[in-house]
């Protein structure tokens, strides 16, 4: 195997600014798809049938159709949809976003549905009403359960988030490729891509352990 | 100061309590007992409406707490509720527990909250178990947290549904001497229990409920020596 890295480290600057832009990817679509899974999921443990069916229906239709097909429609789409072309970045985060509030809304459900009975019944016996009762006991818990599979999603979310290289946002996916195009060696600048997503991935699920040891503080 | 008149809960087709007509006066303490399943948590989690009786009506202090325009949240917040596995909230300390609900229920302040929290928290015996979190406290400890917890509430009645069954023997006593202060105070407690010692010594009066009926109400002294109906006699031999 020859491996030569001479021709791509001037590239180098230009391969690692990637991270910035996947990193904005993905807080972005995490922060949505966190806060648009808590809705969801209290769609779906809900009394009211129709906001079941409303959510339920949502999670097929992201979890049922292929991501970078959501990303392309969203793209691709919006002059029709919206009358106006929004940008790679916007189109990336949103589908992403979108996409991941489904998987995070049922990792939710689950968290939720796993908090001891009791601890519903001893809030609501104290005249808790039900969203105190929901944002200050069960949601809390619920979270300390989910941690793990939340930290999951968003690794998940963090390698996925090259296919945004599809519709021209330059990620470090895309730059890694375009090094190689112009260099005409595609190995080693894509090698570098991979490493830089293994130290991403690397630090979450330290930064994840981190905080899940936090949490256990009470237990 | 309670009144129940013709309660009955099914779940489906299956019916739990089948007509329960009975009163608890203030300052009453009155101890139910009974076999298993035979709707003794039922009866206590109607009063508190965890559970929407199916008909018939519960009275606290004259209002009628099962006509539909009465504020549930309100007569929760009036009557206390113990449980068998005590549901302290695992993630706040012994303090938050007691505090969290006169907040954000009754509006109290934080410096309120606290300051009744921790003459409670005296009264339980635990007043430097304050800021730990539940995990780290015993069965028996865990449980008198929680009846402050409750107290916390200023609650009119307290409910108490098996409070030391899942308690190891030797921290049954001191729950028990906690509700029995609790009892020389004067307030109004409904107890489910199978510490027929403490029921004897304690109560006021004895529900034996079997089946769903309310078989037998009597003065302690005169149900565990003369039961009058052969149900209770056959209960009281087996447990005794
Ligand atoms: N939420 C419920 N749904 C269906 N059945 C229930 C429910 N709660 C209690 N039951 C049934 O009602 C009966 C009485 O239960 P319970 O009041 O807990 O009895 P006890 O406390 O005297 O042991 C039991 O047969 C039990 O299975
Ligand atoms: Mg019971």
């Amino acid at each position: 195997m020859n491996l030569d890295f001479s021709r791509v480290t001037p590239s180098l600057p230009y391969i690692l600014e990637g991270i910035y832009i996947t990193l904005q990817v993905v807080a972005l679509a995490a922060l949505l798809g966190f806060a648009l899974g808590i809705i969801l999921s209290l769609f779906k443990i809900s009394s009211i049938k129709p906001l079941n069916w409303l959510a339920d229906f949502y999670t097929s239709i992201f979890r049922g159709t292929p991501l970078v097909l959501q990303l392309m429609l969203i793209y691709f789409g919006s002059p029709q949809v919206f009358g106006i072309q929004i940008e790679p970045f916007t189109a990336a985060f949103l589908s992403f976003g979108l996409n991941s509030a489904a998987y995070i809304s049922e990792i939710i459900r689950a968290g939720i549905l796993a908090v001891d009975k009791g601890q519903k019944e001893a809030a609501v016996a104290l005249g808790v009403p039900y969203r105190k009762m929901m944002t200050d006991i069960i949601l809390p818990q619920a979270m300390k359960n989910i941690l793990p599979a939340l930290m999951n999603e968003m690794i998940t979310l963090t390698k996925e988030s090259a296919v945004v290289t599809i519709i021209g946002l330059n990620d470090i996916m895309r730059r890694a490729y375009i090094v190689g195009g112009q260099s005409y060696r595609f190995f080693e600048p894509i090698l570098i891509a991979g490493l830089v997503y293994y130290v991403l991935v690397m630090i979450l699920t330290i930064a994840g352990k981190l905080v899940e040891r936090r949490m256990r503080r009470s237990d | 100061m309670i009144k129940i008149d013709n309660l009955h809960k099914n779940f489906e087709k299956l019916e739990v309590l089948k007509g329960i007509n009975t009163g608890i006066k203030e300052g009453e303490v009155v101890a139910i007992i009974g076999p298993s399943g035979s709707g003794k948590s039922t009866l206590l989690r109607c009063i508190n409406l965890l559970e929407q009786p199916t008909e018939g009506s519960i009275w606290i202090n004259g209002e009628e707490i099962t006509s539909k325009k009465t504020n549930i949240l309100k007569v929760r917040a009036k009557v206390g509720m113990v449980f068998q596995h005590f549901h302290l909230f695992p993630h706040k300390t012994v303090l938050q527990n007691l505090t969290y609900a006169p907040i954000k229920v009754k509006g109290l302040t934080k410096k309120e909250a606290e300051g009744k929290g921790r003459d409670l928290l005296q009264r339980v015996g635990l007043a430097e178990k304050a800021d730990e979190y539940p995990s780290r406290l015993s069965g028996g400890q865990k449980q008198r947290v929680a009846i402050a917890r409750a107290l916390a509430m200023d609650p009119e009645v307290m409910l108490f549904d098996e409070p030391t069954s899942a308690l190891d023997p030797e921290m049954v006593k001191e729950v028990l001497e906690v509700m029995k202060s609790l009892a020389h105070t004067g307030m109004t407690m409904a107890i489910v229990t199978h510490e027929m010692g403490f029921a004897r010594e304690v109560a006021d009066r004895v529900l034996f409920l079997d089946g769903g009926q309310l078989v037998e109400d009597a003065k302690p002294s005169e149900f565990f020596s003369s039961p009058k109906t052969q149900r209770a006699k056959d209960f009281l031999e087996k447990i005794l």
